[in-house]
């Protein structure tokens, strides 16, 4: 949580939290994501854009560890990640967001919380069946983590609550509490605005500058929405077809010339 | 304080009225029978509702794993034990077959829980109708590999666990197995209650409502699919082991795809995910399966018939996911179910 956030060794302090270097990756045939290189420091709060297929997933799947890249290095935290499962890569300190909400739907709003934190539990089956007292302690540590973060994002009320019955926007809040429940140190948000009316995305864009602010947490976010991007980021990266096209703060994106044409098409067309 | 112990309260005195029945022959041995084979069962369903309903895997091989428990008991019971024919005189004093005996049936568990790897390991990559393909054909392997050695008997069966119980009622005349099959069926309960109600093992309920997020959030599948796994063809191996001992002989056709169907049935006549609702259905069942005795094998007609009509009209079983307490709130004083 915020006060137990404690940044486990020095090359932490030096390296960056991400870095990527000549990413690629081929599903068959097609490269999805060609020589991708982006370098995230500890605090940043930058964005990814691009239109439909660009291949924007593609790349959180891939600092995820949900794809093995074809090619290409990912570093978190001076550690690289190559042929590690996604629960070893949470562990190194990435949790994510999906574009279609992928709740927990038939367990408990703190239940959602809780488990994802299972990384953390630190204790094994024989534990459990034996309830010694090291799992007490790890079960409360848990459960108090998670009410702390309900309280935060104010879902306390939704405790006992299934997620599928909360209005969307509150799943969406619920989906960012589950992500940062496991203290990550890089934050990946997919779309976190798609399909909020625009009340929920103006406390969308507070909650995700409220937690760069509180969390110790870097923020790499994927939106549709220019106005969410052009308020939270310092950088935005634009790809189109697996390729970077450009890359700069967000005036600078607004008028870039191969990002208007990637977004609306050719004069000569 | 009385409501902390009603649950153990009420455990120790069900279980103590069981041994006075039993042991002052007050019900037949036939209804005994019955209460034994009621404890198998729902040793069976529940441990199959951890895969099936906890899980959301299609596990129909759970009578294989449930073969291997009482083989290796039996075998392991005979071998040390009684004079046999084939394994020639016992190799331990009897005497101490009464504090073994539970030893025995937890190594037919463990033995069993080894098998379920054989599920457990493909599951990594396959899941859903795949595995559930996967699990048929574990169930066939472990029956064939059973009926090919002939040294247990093959496929005539294998007996002698009489002679094991007689060995324990020797030192001490108490109904031993209906001793053994109540402890072991809460033993079980127990233990399944234990790990699902933990965060450790709701990991579990992730993978069935998504895997990606499960893997994602931090939840290590592939180490809960194996314990998972583990854990309930364990579980079906103590069933397993008690079953034989309750019959005295056991032969590998008993554990076929019927026997593993049978089991099915009652996981989702009481539902999904529901702990207290296999165990319901279990003791419903086994009744039934009773009932329905005089019918013969027309029973075979009416029980899978039943079974299309719950999932017609309660395809969620008949207790869904939810717990007794869900259902009856003032139970909840009493013990917490989830």
């Amino acid at each position: 949580m915020v006060t137990s956030q404690t940044p486990n060794s020095q090359s932490s302090q030096t390296s960056p939290v991400l870095e990527i270097r000549n990413l690629c990756q081929d599903f068959g045939g097609l490269r999805a994501v060609n020589n991708f290189n982006v370098t995230l420091n500890k605090g940043e709060l930058i964005g990814l854009i691009g239109p439909n297929g660009a291949g924007k997933t593609t790349v959180f799947n891939l600092v995820s560890g949900f794809y093995q890249p074809t090619f290409g290095e990912i570093v978190v935290n001076g550690i690289n990640t190559a042929n590690r499962k996604p629960h070893q890569v949470n562990a190194l300190g990435v949790a994510r967001t999906f574009q279609n909400i992928r709740l927990w739907n038939e367990m408990t709003v703190l239940d959602n919380i809780r488990v994802a934190q299972h990384g953390q539990l630190n204790y094994g089956f024989f534990h459990t069946i034996a309830r010694s007292r090291f799992y007490q302690r790890r079960e409360q540590l848990v459960e108090s983590n998670a009410m702390k973060l309900l309280d935060i994002f104010n879902l306390k009320n939704y405790a006992a609550e299934y997620p599928k019955n909360l209005p969307y926007g509150t799943q969406r809040k619920l989906e960012i509490a589950r992500a940062l429940s496991g203290q990550p140190r890089l934050l990946l948000l997919d779309e976190p605005a798609a399909g909020l009316n625009s009340t929920d995305v103006q406390e969308l864009i507070r909650l995700v500058r409220w937690i760069h602010s509180h969390f110790d947490v870097t923020i790499w976010m994927i939106e549709h929405h220019m106005d969410v991007m052009m308020e939270l980021c310092s950088r935005i990266k634009v790809i189109d077809f697996g390729e970077t096209i450009a890359e700069g703060t967000p005036d600078e994106i607004r008028n870039h010339p191969a990002v208007i044409t990637a977004y609306l098409g050719d004069d000569n067309i | 304080m009385f409501k902390r112990y009603s649950i153990h309260t009420l455990l120790v005195s069900m279980g103590g009225l069981l041994i006075y029945v039993a042991y002052e022959e007050m019900i037949s041995l036939y209804i005994l029978s019955v209460l034994m084979f009621m404890g198998v069962n729902i040793i069976l369903s529940t441990s199959l509702n951890l895969v099936n309903g906890y899980m959301g895997e299609f596990s129909c091989g759970h009578a294989g794993f449930m073969c291997v428990g009482a083989y290796v008991s039996s075998v392991l019971g005979v071998w040390l034990f009684a004079k046999d024919k084939v394994f020639g005189p016992p190799l331990i004093n009897p005497d101490y077959a009464l504090y073994l005996f539970p030893l025995i049936i937890l190594i037919g568990g463990f033995a069993a829980a080894l098998a379920g790897l054989l599920v457990a390991i493909p599951s990594y990559k396959t899941r859903g109708d795949y595995l559930a393909i996967i699990t048929i054909a574990a169930n066939y392997i472990i029956i064939s590999a059973i009926e090919n050695l002939d040294s247990i008997g093959g496929s005539r069966g294998f007996m002698g666990m009489k002679r094991v119980i007689t060995a324990m009622e020797d030192i001490a005349y108490l109904p031993w197995m209906p001793i053994w099959v109540f402890a072991f069926t809460i033993f079980c309960i127990w233990l399944i209650r234990r790990y699902v109600s933990s965060t450790f093992g709701k990991g579990v309920n992730a993978i069935c409502q998504d895997e990606v997020a499960a893997e994602i959030m931090s939840v290590n599948t592939n180490k809960i699919k194996t314990i998972t796994f583990m854990v309930s063809s364990g579980l079906a191996g103590i069933g397993g082991g008690l079953f034989a001992y309750i019959l005295g002989y056991v032969n590998p056709g008993s554990f076929n795809i019927l026997k593993s169907t049978e089991v099915m049935v009652m996981v989702y006549l009481g539902g999904m995910a529901s702990l207290s609702g296999s165990v319901l259905s279990a003791i419903f069942f086994t009744i039934l399966l009773e009932v329905l005795r005089p019918l013969q094998i027309i029973k075979w007609i009416v029980i899978p018939l039943m079974l299309i009509i719950v999932m017609q009209f309660r395809p969620e079983g008949l207790m869904g996911s939810r717990e007794l307490s869900d259902i009856f709130p003032w139970m909840k004083r009493f013990y917490r179910f989830k």
